[in-house]
């Protein structure tokens, strides 16, 4: 009798390449593993890899947003951030992931309704699949903060479908200037929908953002996790009257004004 | 093989527990797996009022392990009743309340509550958590306070089953056991974390915004089977071993060094199918272990 339950399940590594020829240098990667049939994924919605030859050390899973969800592989890209992303990048084709998910709340779709998607950096990751299974993607357009050269990011793949335009800041200096220009897209999303993902003091200027203009707006939020199913703990987000959340569960998506930051 | 076992009236249909606040409220896992084939359920720490816990960060990867400080974050008693507990097979597998207070006529009152719960099969009394300012491990490092606050939760326990779970921050561990024994605990379970931390040298911070934290996973698993062996000889209770069980050899280990139940905790993290694969995997290792009943195999270490 086949298991109803949906266990976790061990898949082959597909591929890892750095993304792009300096993708090595700037910790920029593309992971492809087999599907074990996640083809209902949602946009946002995020993964718990743990290579099989991990042992106790690291001990965590780590979880990658999906980039794409294809009926073939299931696609992440990610930023080596420390050891548990480092020790990703040592995988090899063959090799076996225990994965499970998706995971958490992904993105609102709404057809129709102009939608503004903010990425910083990796957090561009969940927007390829966004605009890919967008019923309306003549509605999206696309705002991109980077550091790393954009041949890192998938950047391309997004600018073939939907309006993008990418700003790079070289220094500290720069960000007053990306935030201008953010600023500049929300107000002209007054009414409409903004989504967001990437680093906090981003996501900050973002829900300021949307507040002082009236734009619904939803961010996904990164947070150090154990282990993705709501059990542990250690990945709460703080609500405006003080209730610690869950990221996992209950995010990574929420609504800008659902959470403090 | 007949992995049943009895203790303190509590009947598992296998010694695999979770434990306490690694497993959530159990709802969380039943994706991964079937709840009723689990020993027993240990659920998170519950207190009469709901508590937000402490600021992030709560938790850091260590070395074979984990350091937490969540701080007992629940959603306190009259949710767990009304939300959680009429979800969990209790029926089917026994469902233990983890009660934590700050003061024993706090306990007595939590007790009573969870008691009076057809649902709640037995209370796990939380007097070693290294995470919250009042009470927590203070209770569970002094015999004395130890003592009133296993005597106030007795009280009140109805016919239900108190466990004591003890904490390894002690000088003298097995003076605690006799003190939570002498005063009325039917289980003894053991070890709750270990204090730690971790600091970042780049940014000059600690990990945890708590700076100390409770440290489990395998890292700890030499540190709880000490305890266990201890204890288990020192008492005339029943003892549950954890800390660090990551494999069935690790339970059969637990065991074998005299516990007569054992909880998963940390490895619930690693994957969360962990614990049902732990209950399949059992009968299979015991067997080429030569394991043939766990009764006669319990407390058996050789020590010449």
């Amino acid at each position: 009798m086949p298991i109803p339950y949906n266990r976790c399940k061990d898949v082959t590594v597909l591929s890892l390449t750095p993304h792009g020829p300096e993708g090595r240098e700037n910790g920029l990667w593309l992971l492809e593993l087999e599907n074990p049939g996640l083809a209902k994924a949602r946009p946002g919605q995020f993964a718990m890899l743990r290579p099989a030859s991990w042992g106790f050390d690291p001990l965590w899973a780590r979880p990658l947003s999906i980039c794409r969800a294809l009926p073939d592989r299931l696609v992440f890209n990610f930023l080596v951030a420390g050891r548990g992303t480092s020790a990703l990048t040592r995988l090899t084709p063959g090799d076996k992931v225990t994965l499970w998910g998706p995971l958490g709340h992904g993105f609102a779709v709404e057809p129709g309704v102009r939608t503004l998607m903010l990425a910083g950096g990796i957090g561009i990751a969940p927007f390829v699949e966004y605009a890919a299974v967008h019923p309306t993607p003549g509605q999206l357009s696309l705002l991109f903060g980077h550091r790393p050269p954009l041949s890192c990011y998938p950047y391309e793949d997004l600018a073939q479908t939907v309006g993008a335009e990418s700003f790079q800041d070289r220094s500290a200096e720069d960000i007053p200037r990306f935030v201008e220009l953010l600023e500049k897209r929300m107000a002209e999303h007054a009414g409409a929908l903004a989504l967001a993902c990437g680093p906090t003091p981003f996501l900050r200027s973002v829900k300021a953002a949307a507040e002082k203009y009236g734009v619904r707006c939803q961010i996904s939020l990164e947070n150090r996790m154990a282990c993705g199913v709501g059990a542990c703990l250690g990945c709460v987000a703080e609500t405006p009257d003080g209730e610690r959340v869950q990221t996992c569960t209950r995010g990574p998506v929420f609504w800008s004004n659902e959470i403090t930051l | 093989m007949d992995l049943r076992v009895t203790l303190a009236g509590l009947s598992l249909k296998n010694p695999v527990m979770t434990a306490s606040g690694t497993f959530g409220y159990g709802q969380e896992f039943t994706p991964y797996g079937d709840l009723r084939t689990l020993g027993g359920i240990v659920v998170k720490g519950l207190s009469l009022k709901p508590r937000a816990g402490n600021p992030m960060p709560r938790v850091a990867e260590t070395p074979s392990g984990m350091l937490n400080a969540i701080g007992l974050q629940n959603c306190g008693v009259e949710i767990f009743l009304k939300d959680k507990l009429p979800f969990l097979p209790w029926r089917e597998t026994p469902i233990l309340a983890n009660l934590y207070a700050c003061d024993p006529d706090e306990f007595a009152e939590l007790a009573s509550v969870l008691a009076a719960e057809e649902g709640v099969a037995g209370l796990e009394v939380n007097i070693s958590c290294p995470n919250v300012k009042e009470g927590g491990v203070l209770f569970g490092q002094d015999p004395a306070q130890a003592a009133r606050v296993t005597e106030a939760v007795k009280k009140r326990a109805g016919n239900k089953p108190v466990i004591v779970k003890l904490s390894p921050n002690v000088a003298d561990i097995v003076g605690i056991a006799k003190a939570v024994e002498a005063a009325g605990a039917d289980i003894i379970s053991l070890i709750n974390t270990l204090t730690g931390m971790a600091v970042d040298v780049r940014t000059r911070k600690p990990r945890l915004a708590n700076v100390v934290g409770g440290l489990s996973g395998p890292a700890i698993k030499p540190v709880a089977l000490r305890c266990v062996w201890q204890v288990s000889r020192a008492v005339s209770v029943p003892v549950i071993g954890m800390g660090g069980i990551a494999s069935a050899m690790d339970v059969l280990e637990f065991i074998l060094a005299g516990a007569h139940a054992v909880q998963v905790g940390t490895a619930n993290f690693l994957r969360p199918d962990f614990s049902f694969r732990l209950v399949e995997q059992l009968p299979t290792v015991a067997r080429e272990m030569g394991v043939t009943d766990l009764e006669s195999f319990r407390g058996s270490l050789k020590t010449a």
